[in-house]
């Protein structure tokens, strides 16, 4: 295993790695931005083609679970930054507990997430041959657990929807548009928070052995800029999917 | 180091040790971070998907030999030419000169033991391998019929067969390229040796810059895309679905947005070998070396602004069309730049025709007509015409095989005393370089004509009339297939029973022949500092030019151009 600050054979010296390490991490955020840039651009040109049907998808993600999970992930990226602030000014027993206050904001997040998606599912959003848009304003509101004020809500807004969009298959079939969407979006997002977890598993088993000090932090400083970087794309993810049109709800 | 022996005579040895014989078994060769190991690995990967291409394009060659079609359905002929073009473009033509030459050269033409990241390096093999069995299996079960381009929603809604998993292996595939790409950028910034400046870098190297930021920028936009139709095949996700509303236009947009910039990716690396090999073979410092630098790097940024090229017609918007048929003219203009710097650099040089020096006057030759043509395909109204004929077919194997592959072969004989520390039998190289150029010519022209005359590409019968032209063109493929033998054979050969090379035999100024060949598992006994301009064979005593082989008074690299 690579011993605390051991210079590998490739360079010549610790800065000259540490250099080429971070370097390594800024490019590969620059395909992550190309690949998360084609879904968004999928997203923009639905967005502007369907606005009715997008509208009322949106209306219909859980705005305080979506919050949450914001406030969530923005202080985990706290969390992050204060590992590496730890690392950098030596304060080793800290780095350990920041970075598993990350890993357990992430999970939490996690979490959510899957609450999130389950009640898509009963709710009839999930892509596919079960798909009905309609499904919470056809049915009584206990149905999809809303207060009598929103079921009301959501039967004029799909009623309006129906006719703007020219005909409940229409709506129906723009309305899955936007639910590939945000299951892409999301799911590819939740993907990265997964594979970000693990990193910060590996991070958290190094700094309890001490690797990290203010000599040697690069592990900590990179995986750090990752998980920024999914947090940003969440910081996007959130009012495209969540927020516009909800002041129409 | 002895510059003034003869090239091969006996005195030279090999090196007691060096990175072929550091360590032995298949351990020493899958688990290696050697990247002059890993660029054997790739070299015998894209040999084997060059042969599997290979194999389909002489189905499709003896198919086409009568105008009713000679021996496949006509659902088979549409999967030969798909998988022809997966396993040539993705498996082979891409990584080709990249991950062979670029993985063996790049760290020792900049003076580096290795690339930054060794074990990413084998990573991205190791990803190329898992890509390639997933295609694989989608050519065993059945093969795929969509064409490479794999447009939906051919691909994610009607087409019944092997899509999935070659979709599949192409997206995994990516993520090698972008592996690759990542590891020369961060490579040539940080890796360099003392008084290696930008501008002292070999061509080839700014070419492989060049091809690595379209590796990275572009790569993922390919990998999301074919994520998309995955799962709108896989899940009824409806993003390219005119049922739910979803555009099967975009997915053209956002494929050709990185399979117009991956022409790039194939033909730079070649533009760089053949920057490379010219100067070496007319003892004469490159003309305009840093005009050639820079339009590598013109190509690829303009590359990206010209891929809905492809699709004037498609519908997309007239003012739209016309600034993308601008735009495709303008990438023209680096290109030139190019060949008209090779071409002044071999003006009153002291040319031997040796074979690496035939594969470069055979690319500049054809790149030549396939660039210019790309212009006629540019052009909108005459696109309308040559749209989906053999026109295309005829202009994008001049540059991507008359192109890219001829770089690649004359790379590789360039390098393979470096690779192998042994010279191949000069006679039967040069011979199959004249093979290759002829047989490759009698393939492809006539298909110009073809396309001109209207013939339309992808289909498996032909009015009759055509049948003269598409014998000929077959007829051409035979000869194309001996030249691509040849070499196989004696190049293997060579490794074994070629006559020793030593450490410089062309003599060449780069870095790389300063080391030992084949060189040590290091690279190099010390880091080597460089302190001479690049192509400069006069200010080079180490070189052993004396006497009648001296060049002439020449100008400096650059500096006056």
């Amino acid at each position: 295993m690579h011993r605390t600050g051991e210079l590998y054979g490739q360079f010549k010296t610790l800065d000259q790695q540490k250099e080429t390490a971070t370097l390594g991490m800024w490019i590969f955020l620059v395909t992550e931005i190309l690949f998360f840039g084609g879904l968004f651009l999928t997203y923009t040109i639905n967005r502007h083609e369907f606005p009715t049907a997008f509208g009322i998808g949106g209306n219909m993600l859980d705005l305080f679970l979506g919050g949450l999970n914001t406030v969530v992930l923005i202080a985990s990226s706290f969390t992050m930054a204060m590992s590496v602030w730890s690392a950098q000014t030596g304060k080793k027993p800290l780095v350990t507990i920041f970075l598993s206050l990350t890993l357990l904001l992430g999970s939490v997040f996690l979490g959510v997430k899957v609450v999130e998606y389950k009640q898509k599912f009963d709710h009839r959003l999930v892509p596919g041959r079960n798909f009905d848009v309609t499904y919470c304003s056809k049915n009584p509101a206990s149905v999809c657990g809303l207060t009598q004020k929103e079921h009301g809500d959501e039967i004029k807004e799909i009623r309006e929807g129906v006719e703007l969009e020219g005909g409940e298959i229409a709506l129906n079939a723009h309305a899955q548009l936007y639910f590939s969407l945000y299951f892409g979006m999301t799911g590819l997002h939740a993907l990265h928070m997964i594979v970000g977890a693990g990193l910060l598993l590996y991070l958290i088993l190094q700094a309890r052995k001490g690797r990290f000090d203010a000599s040697y932090n690069t592990p900590v400083e990179n995986i750090g800029l990752y998980w920024h970087f999914v947090d940003i794309v969440w910081i996007f993810l959130f009012p495209l999917l969540y927020l516009i049109n909800r002041h129409l709800a | 180091m002895s510059g003034t022996k003869t090239a091969g005579s006996a005195e030279f040895r090999l090196p007691r040790e060096h990175y072929l014989n550091a360590k032995y078994g298949m351990r020493s060769w899958l688990l290696t971070t050697d990247h002059k190991r890993i660029a054997l690995l790739y070299l015998a990967s894209v040999t084997f998907f060059f042969f599997v291409g290979g194999i389909f394009a002489t189905l499709i060659r003896i198919h086409l030999l009568t105008p009713e079609g000679l021996v496949v359905t006509p659902e088979t002929y549409n999967k030969l030419f798909t998988m022809h073009g997966v396993a040539m473009i993705f498996f082979f033509l891409i990584p080709s000169i990249p991950a062979v030459l670029g993985n063996f050269l790049i760290p020792i033409m900049i003076g580096a033991k290795d690339l930054a990241f060794p074990k990413i390096n084998l990573l991205s093999w190791y990803i190329y391998l898992v890509g390639g069995c997933f295609v694989l299996y989608s050519f065993a079960t059945g093969g795929l019929d969509t064409g490479w381009t794999f447009y939906t929603p051919l691909s994610s809604i009607y087409s019944n067969s092997a899509v999935t998993p070659a979709v599949l292996g192409v997206f995994i595939n990516g993520f090698s390229s972008i592996l690759t790409g990542l590891n020369f950028l961060v490579t040539v910034h940080t890796m360099r040796a003392p008084g290696m400046t930008w501008f002292r870098l070999p061509l080839f190297v700014w070419a492989h810059y060049a091809t690595s930021l379209i590796m990275i920028l572009g790569t993922p936009v390919i990998a999301i895309t074919l994520l998309l139709a995955g799962l709108e095949r896989m899940f009824h996700f409806g993003f390219f679905n005119p049922t739910y509303g979803g555009d099967p236009i975009l997915f053209q947009h956002l494929f050709w947005f990185y399979s117009h910039p991956a022409v790039y990716i194939m033909i730079l690396p070649a533009m760089g070998v053949v920057s490379e090999i010219i100067p070496t073979f007319v003892r004469k410092p490159i003309f305009g070396y840093s005009f050639i630098a820079a339009s590598s790097i013109g190509i690829a940024v303009i590359g990206f602004i010209v891929w809905a090229h492809h699709m004037f017609v498609t519908g997309e918007a007239t003012y739209a069309a016309i600034a993308f048929s601008f735009l495709s003219y303008l990438v023209a203009v680096p290109s030139a730049v190019k060949v008209f710097n090779w071409t002044a650099t071999l003006y009153k040089g002291s040319v031997s025709y040796d074979t690496p020096l035939l594969y470069a006057l055979g690319f500049i030759g054809l790149f030549t007509i396939g660039g210019l043509t790309g212009l006629f395909l540019a052009c909108l109204g005459l696109d309308i015409h040559l749209h989906d004929t053999y026109f295309v077919i005829a202009h994008f194997h001049y540059i991507m095989v008359g192109g890219a592959v001829m770089g690649y072969v004359g790379g590789l004989h360039f390098w393979w005393p470096k690779i192998t520390g042994r010279l191949y039998p000069e006679f039967l190289a040069r011979a199959s370089a004249i093979i290759l150029f002829i047989g490759f010519n009698l393939t492809f022209f006539p298909q110009f004509i073809l396309g001109g005359l209207g013939m339309p590409r992808r289909y498996h019968n032909y009015p009759p009339e055509f049948q003269v032209l598409n014998v000929m063109s077959t007829a051409g493929a035979s000869v194309l297939a001996i030249g691509y033998l040849l070499p196989m054979f004696y190049l293997t050969w060579s490794m074994r029973y070629g006559k020793i090379a030593g450490p410089n035999p062309w003599p060449a100024t780069g870095l790389e022949w300063k080391t030992a060949s084949p060189p040590l598992t290091e690279n190099f006994l010390e880091t080597p500092a460089v302190d001479w301009e690049p192509y400069d064979f006069v200010h080079r005593p180490d070189l052993g030019l004396s006497g009648a082989k001296a060049p002439g008074k020449l100008a400096p690299a650059h500096g006056d151009d």
